[in-house]
């Protein structure tokens, strides 16, 4: 859509390079920053204090090495983890919740609508605080005790006294639901004709027989761009993760790697040799599925 | 955008509201709740409640736990405490100095974009790159960048012969700085945003510029392009075009990318934090010059465990967000052409 054009034969030559001009520029300052990572992570220590840009040979023992001097296996796998559990979690109350205001009139259906939407608006830094609160004591608000005996350690659901705290489930479990999801799904379920739901009910297929057999396997496109968006939040979320964390075992990778920068005897081939790993996994996704997030990120303007 | 979807839903109800008997009716609402209940308990535990909590806590003295009511004076405190108007006026600079350049920028990008160019798609991947980038890898890189001894930023003004700066430690506003080099002296009130800030506002917007040229896009997509040829059969030259269609009929998405960078702008928190945290430096950067009110409230809740004041400080930036979200929907709403 947004690659529909004005319908002219385009500018001049002149005026055409003049425009190639700025816009490289723009290419320049949004790549450069990606590529001093790069050369960086490839320098030796002598070079980066020499203040040399492209070094003599390129040193991918960096990695290695940047790898072993923080526990980044489990920071990633930490990452990958949370993200994957989230979007499971995404997936499942949107959908529903896509549903049930996409195709099913019920009453006090748009006051609901609101009042999910209205959350779109409170500031992470109201809930940031009480929420804290709340995760450290959830046992005590549940009025419910904790597994008895944890799966793995106490990694999973956390302990009596602390609650969530420094525990998976408190860096997945509130964010499973997902208001721009619940509302991306609406808008998708509802463009889905009227039809094939009367030849369903027809057949005899109830509400829930009808989204797991015929919406969701027309649904791609919509669950493709929920799943990309919560892995991009879940996986660059920062200060949630900061602030319910207080081992090295239970970090995400930015976490981890905010904890590398600021370890004042960390080298700067080894840092950047660091951030461009945290970053490889979106830029791979992104290179793949490009389509799919700047159209998602489009959608979602345009209804504004 | 939450505004927009409101008027949207109650043009969703395609059929009768009764459609059926009573009780099928009740039935169904019974259904739906159903499914809206994993949804509904997420959002009721950890963001409506939430909200009730902390203003519960603003109103007592809260350090590790609850030790009494205390009122309103965590408030009180706050409009009597200099370091929180300090912030504020840091946020002020902050908005001031990403908000409009964000937009500016990547309305040129966007517009040049949209002339017919060849290898669109490369430059609108190459600028929407920094935005899904992790913000605390992109700050990690932008230290090293601003880095004063070995920094290629340093390197390349000394090549052109101006004078190495100390950007991330460097606490002097922008407005002193450069009237000291002319030879003239500025007041205090007028020394502007430290350049220690400056280069977070630049990092700020390298990171959101990608976002809004996409959306840009879509809404100079959106424009019916046979406004374009009417004006030009009229003889309406290319800047005409720009400033009579194209300004005009794209001023909903404007209003829209104003809204959510002025709302993010206020709430920004990861790129000052990890900028400012790392090597060295103090959070809140050189003489607090980058502390702006998020940062101070972090400040406040995590390093001092002020948690009652902290929360009082979180509902005033609700506020200041949501009534400037208001004056802009009443002011400047006012004037947007929708097509």
């Amino acid at each position: 859509m947004s690659d529909k054009q004005p319908p002219k034969k385009g500018p001049y030559p002149l005026v055409r390079v003049g425009i190639h001009a700025l816009l490289l520029i723009g290419v320049i300052v949004a790549i450069f920053p990606f590529i001093w990572m790069l050369t960086t992570s490839l320098k030796s220590y002598s070079e980066v204090a020499r203040g040399i840009w492209i070094p003599a040979h390129a040193r991918f023992g960096n990695f290695a090495e940047a790898w072993n001097s923080a526990p980044f296996a489990r920071y990633f796998f930490n990452s990958f983890f949370i993200a994957l559990s989230t979007i499971v979690g995404v997936l499942f109350t949107s959908i529903l919740a896509g549903y049930a205001f996409a195709r099913i009139d019920f009453f006090g259906k748009n006051a609901i609508f609101i009042l999910f939407l209205t959350t779109m608006m409170i500031p992470f830094e109201v809930t940031m605080i009480p929420n804290f609160i709340i995760v450290r004591r959830i046992y005590q608000f549940l009025h419910v005790s904790p597994p008895p005996l944890p799966l793995f350690g106490y990694t999973l659901l956390g302990q009596a006294s602390s609650g969530w705290y420094n525990s998976y489930a408190a860096m997945i479990v509130p964010w499973t639901a997902s208001v721009f999801s619940i509302f991306l799904f609406r808008q998708f379920f509802a463009t889905i004709p009227e039809d094939l739901h009367d030849a369903a009910v027809l057949d005899g297929c109830g509400h829930f027989r009808f989204l797991t057999s015929i919406v969701l396997p027309l649904s791609r496109p919509a669950i493709v761009a929920v799943v990309l968006f919560t892995f991009l939040g879940s996986w660059n979320a920062f200060t949630w993760p900061l602030i319910i964390t207080s081992s090295e075992a239970m970090r995400p990778i930015t976490v981890g790697l905010s904890f590398f920068i600021t370890d004042a005897g960390v080298d700067t081939q080894l840092l950047m040799a660091a951030s461009t790993l945290t970053i490889l996994p979106i830029v791979i996704i992104y290179f793949f599925a490009q389509k799919q997030f700047i159209e998602g990120i489009a959608s979602s303007g345009l209804k504004g | 955008m939450a505004a927009a979807d409101e008027k949207n839903s109650s043009l969703m109800t395609s059929q009768p509201l009764w459609t059926g008997s009573r009780k099928r009716y009740w039935k169904r609402t019974a259904l739906a709740y159903l499914y809206l209940l994993p949804a509904g308990i997420v959002l009721a535990v950890f963001h409506f409640l939430p909200v009730l909590y902390a203003f519960y806590i603003s109103l007592h003295r809260w350090r590790i736990r609850n030790l009494g009511f205390r009122g309103v004076a965590n408030y009180d405190q706050a409009i009597h405490d200099p370091r929180f108007w300090g912030s504020l006026k840091v946020t002020l600079f902050y908005v001031l100095g990403t908000v409009p350049f964000t937009l500016g920028i990547s309305l040129l990008l966007a517009y040049l974009l949209f002339q017919k160019v060849r290898w669109l798609s490369f430059y609108r991947t190459s600028y929407f790159l920094p935005y899904i980038t992790s913000t605390v890898a992109a700050a990690a890189v932008w230290l090293w960048i601003f880095n004063p001894r070995h920094g290629p930023l340093n390197q390349v003004l000394s090549l052109v012969g101006l004078s190495p700066q100390r950007w991330m430690n460097e606490p002097r506003g922008i407005v002193k700085m450069m009237a000291a080099g002319l030879g003239m002296h500025v007041p205090a009130w007028a020394a502007g945003p430290s350049l220690a800030l400056v280069a977070v506002m630049v990092v700020t917007v390298w990171h959101f510029v990608g976002f809004d040229v996409v959306i840009f896009l879509a809404g100079l997509g959106n424009i019916p392009t046979e406004l374009y040829e009417a004006a030009r059969i009229d003889g309406a030259g290319q800047w005409q075009l720009f400033r009579y269609i194209t300004l005009p009929l794209l001023s909903p998405t404007t209003f829209f990318l104003l809204i959510i960078s002025t709302i993010g702008a206020f709430q920004s928190f990861n790129i000052i934090y990890v900028m400012t945290a790392g090597s060295g430096a103090q959070l809140g950067g050189p003489l607090h010059s980058t502390t702006t009110t998020t940062i101070y409230l972090f400040d406040q809740f995590y390093n001092r465990v002020n948690i009652g004041y902290a929360s009082a400080i979180a509902f005033v930036l609700f506020a200041i967000i949501l009534s400037l979200t208001v004056l802009q929907n009443k002011w400047i709403g006012e004037r947007v052409h929708y097509v």
